[in-house]
């Protein structure tokens, strides 16, 4: 699997990305500027975590407008993958690659603490070294992880099979509890009609070591890097 | 423009005296410029003109030290070729006025402290000390400060892994907010800041210049009164955004060869940065301030000298590797512009629109700038506290004491700030007695803590100073780390008040008498005075930044217990109730002199939890501090979600001080074989006693008293949430 | 010519800031306030002369970047 990630002026997840992904692969991604406009020989592309020119209008809203991001659609397009990850799942809403919006946390408070994920379905090229219903644990670290759509929208994400993973507690039950950014129907990431495109609020790829307190974020590298094997 | 006269000059902060060392080191009545040039480079916050004599006894030298006080910030050899560089520095003041970008502007100035040497930072803590919970201010202040800190580090992305939260009356008007970076860098490339080079460009990046923050530097060398408040306008805003442009840009700079000197324009602004780096050169500067970046039109030659607006470094560059800096700055769409030139004449020279608004000889303006030798008396010893009844019983008073606001939990607080960023941290806020993180690409990783006990040291300011150094050196220790050096952040009241004198020389006494015992020497640091508000001081706080290493992460142990591991007492627990909290919560009093520090056995006791940790036989370690022995147990038991069994106290010692006091050098540790740690132990000298056995979902103790965990964890986890949202 | 575009979340959908200051309010004494929205204003200083093409400007730059119109509505006033 050949992945890249984006580097947005702001992003601060990158490196951890590049850890995941060279875990497991066995070599590191390619850094691409956001200022570039080619994507070659790419099987992922990654948009990573951080806050891409400061989050300053509204969340991945100035990303979403970056030179690069043409050839990430047709990358998109053409059937490529794509992994958003918190400022990057916000970079893909708001460049209507994935549908929804991502508001400020129910709270009003930025959340930084380990959650647990339900695996909505595994049959796909990132879920599919996770269990349906599995649920794995996620450090998340976001102001801005409240996951709105109108509710046809919501309805069709669901009927189509598009929810990734739900906020739940750790036995698998979606609470209001374990939903602490106040996202709809607990929603933390969200598939594209291809399944192809996948963004998600919270960072699995910040729990690939044991040392770091677990490797519950791994199978999804695994996963994508088996799937995706040349 | 007003005239410059006395007058003029004691509105600027400087004394008659002050103001006649001026006149005669120019020889004229300076200009307006060189007015405020003197009176920011010798304000208390850039010339620690009172603290200097007694900040010169401290120990600062090892051999893994590589650089002590007086760069930007302290650097350390940590193995493998690599250099820890940290400092801690305190935005109490701005934090009080604008609690949000006070404490942001705070974590983005020690953020520049390090980077400019060339260290990626790693990891940010934070010591804050705040007033009185029962006041609507105190809770302004905090929601404003933890959104500042977390807005701040948050969005640069750098885990923010440790700290410290305490309250006090005694800083209801002057709240702190010491912030600390802690960066890497390969020990061989470290940036410091003297200039060189006749003719070098003189290079300004970063953001533009505007007028915020104007006279920051000698608002933090005065006292607050009713005016303050109204003083706003000089509050600098941070952008984060910028600083984490700034970090990237200016470490792919130095990946090349490019730079010769740079400085983070901190305090005082394009004043200080120029001044120390031709200063410790000893070389001259031009500077032609018509190609400063402004943000706003009409900024006057004063204006921009003293301006502290935030994300903007000096540098000194080599003339034929301009373009290459250039296009880096370019790149990540930061302002780059060529501001002057390095010169022979060991002169600051400005000039502004074809005027010379200054021209001053920078060794006087250094080497005359003031330096007092203030008086000081001694803090009275205190009273023996004599014996003093247990009003409440063991398990009520361990209720009340994990549920008051300095010992609950802080988890709301840190919740708030992004730990994990950069994938490294190994021990998170609340899951050890250090936070550790590991460096990218090594197995090596770096144990950090913030401590001191400000009652300790206002009661006996020399024993508190070196129960903080202590405390740091436990808490390092007691993950499994070596601790190597220290930042301290001298936090007191009016330096002119003998009796705070005297509590600021006793404590650095105190602190230089533990460095030297634990090894573990002062390498940056920071002085924050005149913490008063209408007369009144804030308990001395000398907030110590600890650094350890350990040459493998995953030998780090946390502080959560869990089933069925026996608990071992390391150290001595005599009783000592005097400034316990146990004594100022549950009978109501702040009195008798603070624990003693026996600092021979602090360094035995932890050398030996060390190498026990080292060895693999420990599976958990917490100090005893705040609240003694059953609260350190408890907060085991609770990090594990896990009951514990507790053996009676020995017969000498009443119960309550046994639980309660707050003897130094003790560690709980949780283990597998205690008979095999209490013979090591005793084969080294080192007291150990087994405490009781883990099991269940209760917390039992020898007399029949019960309480489920689940219960302990409830109140221990009440107090923010319901007082803040 | 000055455009100012005034950003507000859509009906419907949840405005937590505006929901906090609304409490505040009320703990603070004011009795009598009903739903509290909170919006961004963007002043935005434009070259163009023309009061109608400056603003169909504006409403350009709303619609692709100012505003994200899945959350947000925006209305455009040229002073």
């Amino acid at each position: 699997m050949k992945a890249a990630i984006v580097v947005f002026p702001g992003i601060n997840r990158e490196r951890d990305m590049a850890i995941a992904l060279q875990l497991a692969t066995g070599h590191r991604p390619q850094m691409i500027w956001h200022k570039e406009t080619v994507l070659e020989g790419i099987d992922l592309v990654v948009l990573p975590g951080g806050f891409s020119s400061g989050d300053y209008l509204r969340c991945g809203a100035m990303a979403a407008h970056s030179p690069i991001m043409p050839a990430i659609h047709e990358h998109a397009r053409r059937g490529g993958h794509v992994l958003g990850v918190c400022n990057g799942f916000q970079i893909l809403t708001e460049a209507g690659m994935l549908p929804g919006a991502l508001l400020r946390n129910a709270g009003l408070r930025f959340l930084s603490m380990d959650c647990h994920l339900r695996v909505e379905r595994a049959d796909t090229d990132f879920a599919g070294h996770y269990q349906t219903g599995q649920v794995f644990r996620a450090p998340m670290a976001h102001g801005d992880g409240n996951y709105f759509a109108a509710s046809d929208t919501l309805d069709r994400l669901e009927g189509e099979g598009l929810v990734a993973f739900r906020y739940a507690s750790a036995s698998g039950e979606i609470t209001n509890a374990a939903n602490r950014n106040g996202s709809q129907r607990n929603i933390a990431g969200i598939y594209s009609p291809n399944l192809r495109v996948l963004g998600l609020m919270p960072h699995p790829e910040d729990l690939v070591d044991p040392l770091m307190g677990g490797i519950d974020g791994k199978p999804l590298f695994d996963g994508l890097a088996a799937a995706l094997a040349a | 423009m007003k005239d410059v006269n006395q007058a003029l000059a004691a509105e600027f902060g400087l004394s008659a005296d002050e103001y006649q060392r001026v006149l005669d080191i120019m020889g004229r009545t300076p200009s307006f410029t060189e007015l405020g040039v003197f009176s920011v480079m010798w304000s208390e916050h850039c010339s620690y003109k009172s603290s200097r004599v007694w900040l010169k006894t401290l120990p600062t030298k090892a051999p893994w030290v590589i650089h002590g006080p007086g760069e930007n910030a302290g650097v350390v050899d940590i193995g493998d070729g690599l250099a820890a560089i940290f400092k801690m520095e305190s935005h109490n003041h701005p934090s009080f006025i604008e609690p949000y970008q006070g404490a942001a502007t705070g974590v983005g100035g020690i953020l520049r402290d390090v980077f400019t040497m060339g260290a990626r930072p790693i990891a940010n803590l934070n010591a804050l000390r705040f007033g009185d919970p029962k006041l609507a201010r105190t809770k302004r202040i905090v929601d404003g400060v933890v959104r500042g800190v977390g807005g701040y580090g948050n969005c640069v992305g750098v885990p923010t892994v440790g700290g410290e939260v305490n309250f006090h009356p005694s800083y209801n008007g002057n709240p702190l907010v010491n912030a600390m970076t802690v960066g890497i860098a390969d020990k061989t490339k470290i940036f410091l800041s003297a200039a060189a080079g006749i003719g070098n460009p003189v290079v300004y990046v970063g953001s533009k210049t505007g007028r915020d923050g104007i006279h920051g530097a000698t608002m933090a060398s005065t006292e607050f009164d009713a005016d303050s408040e109204s003083k706003r306008p000089t509050v600098q805003v941070g952008d984060p955004f910028v600083e984490k442009l700034l970090i990237e840009a200016c470490l792919e700079l130095m990946a090349t060869d490019a730079i010769v000197a740079i400085q983070d324009m901190g305090a005082a602004g394009l004043t200080s940065s120029s001044v120390e780096m031709e200063g410790k050169g000893g070389v001259g500067i031009e500077l032609v301030l018509d190609h400063v970046p402004q943000r706003e039109p009409g900024m006057t030659a004063y204006e921009m000298m003293l301006s502290e607006s935030q994300e903007r470094m000096l540098m000194v560059l080599r003339p034929d590797r301009e373009d290459v800096a250039r296009a880096i700055f370019d790149k990540w769409d930061l302002d780059f512009a060529v501001i002057g030139h390095i010169t022979d004449t060991g002169r600051i020279i400005v000039r502004h629109k074809g005027v010379l608004e200054a021209d001053i000889p920078l060794d006087p303006l250094a080497d005359q700038a003031p330096l007092y030798h203030r008086p000081t008396t001694e803090t009275p010893a205190q009273a023996p506290l004599g014996s003093v009844p247990d009003p409440v019983g063991v398990m009520a008073a361990l209720f009340t004491l994990i549920g008051c606001p300095d010992l609950c939990s802080r988890a709301w607080v840190y919740d708030q700030y992004d730990s994990t960023v950069g994938g490294q941290t190994v021990k998170r806020p609340g899951g050890a007695d250090a936070a550790v993180v590991r460096i990218d690409g090594f197995r090596r990783a770096v144990a950090l803590t913030t401590d001191v006990t400000p009652r300790y040291v206002q009661a006996d300011p020399e024993m508190g100073g070196r129960q903080a150094v202590a405390e740091a050196f436990r808490n390092i220790s007691a993950v499994g780390a070596l601790p190597l050096a220290i930042t301290d952040n001298m936090n007191f009241g009016n330096p002119t008040k003998p009796e705070i004198m005297g509590q600021f020389a006793a404590a650095v006494r105190g602190i230089a008498s533990a460095c030297l015992a634990l090894d573990f020497p002062v390498v940056s640091g920071n002085v924050s005075l005149y913490n008063e508000t209408e007369g009144r001081g804030i308990l001395p706080t000398p907030a110590i930044g600890g650094l350890g290493v350990l040459e493998d992460a995953a030998h780090a142990v946390g502080l959560a217990a869990s089933a069925g591991q026996s608990l071992v007492l390391i150290g001595d627990i005599a009783g000592h109730l005097g400034q316990s909290l146990w004594l100022r919560e549950i009978a109501g009093r702040e009195e008798g002199p603070p624990p003693p520090v026996d600092l021979a056995a602090e360094r035995r006791h932890g050398d030996f939890v060390r190498s026990e940790i080292l060895a693999g036989r420990v599976a958990a370690c917490h100090d005893v501090a705040d609240g003694g022995l059953l609260v350190a147990i408890t907060e085991m038991l609770m990090g594990g979600r896990i009951g514990a069994t507790l053996a009676a106290p020995p017969d000498t010692v009443p119960a309550h001080a046994w639980w309660f006091g707050e003897d130094q050098a003790c560690y709980v540790l949780a283990v597998t074989d205690p008979s095999a740690t209490l013979a090591l132990a005793s084969a080294h000298g080192v007291p150990g006693r087994l405490l009781g056995q883990t099991s269940g979902q209760d917390l039992k103790m020898a007399d029949g008293a019960t309480m489920s965990v689940a219960a302990l964890i409830a109140e221990h986890e009440r107090f923010f949430p319901e007082w803040m949202d | 010519m000055k455009a100012v575009v005034t950003v507000m979340l859509k009906e419907g959908v949840l405005d937590p800031q505006g929901k906090a200051i609304g409490h505040a309010l009320g703990v603070l004494g004011f009795t009598g306030v009903g739903e509290v929205r909170v919006g961004k204003r963007i002043e935005l200083d434009l070259a163009e002369t023309d009061p109608e093409a400056a603003r169909k400007s504006a409403e350009d730059m709303g619609r692709s970047l100012l505003a994200n119109l899945v959350i947000e509505s925006f209305q455009v006033e040229i002073v």
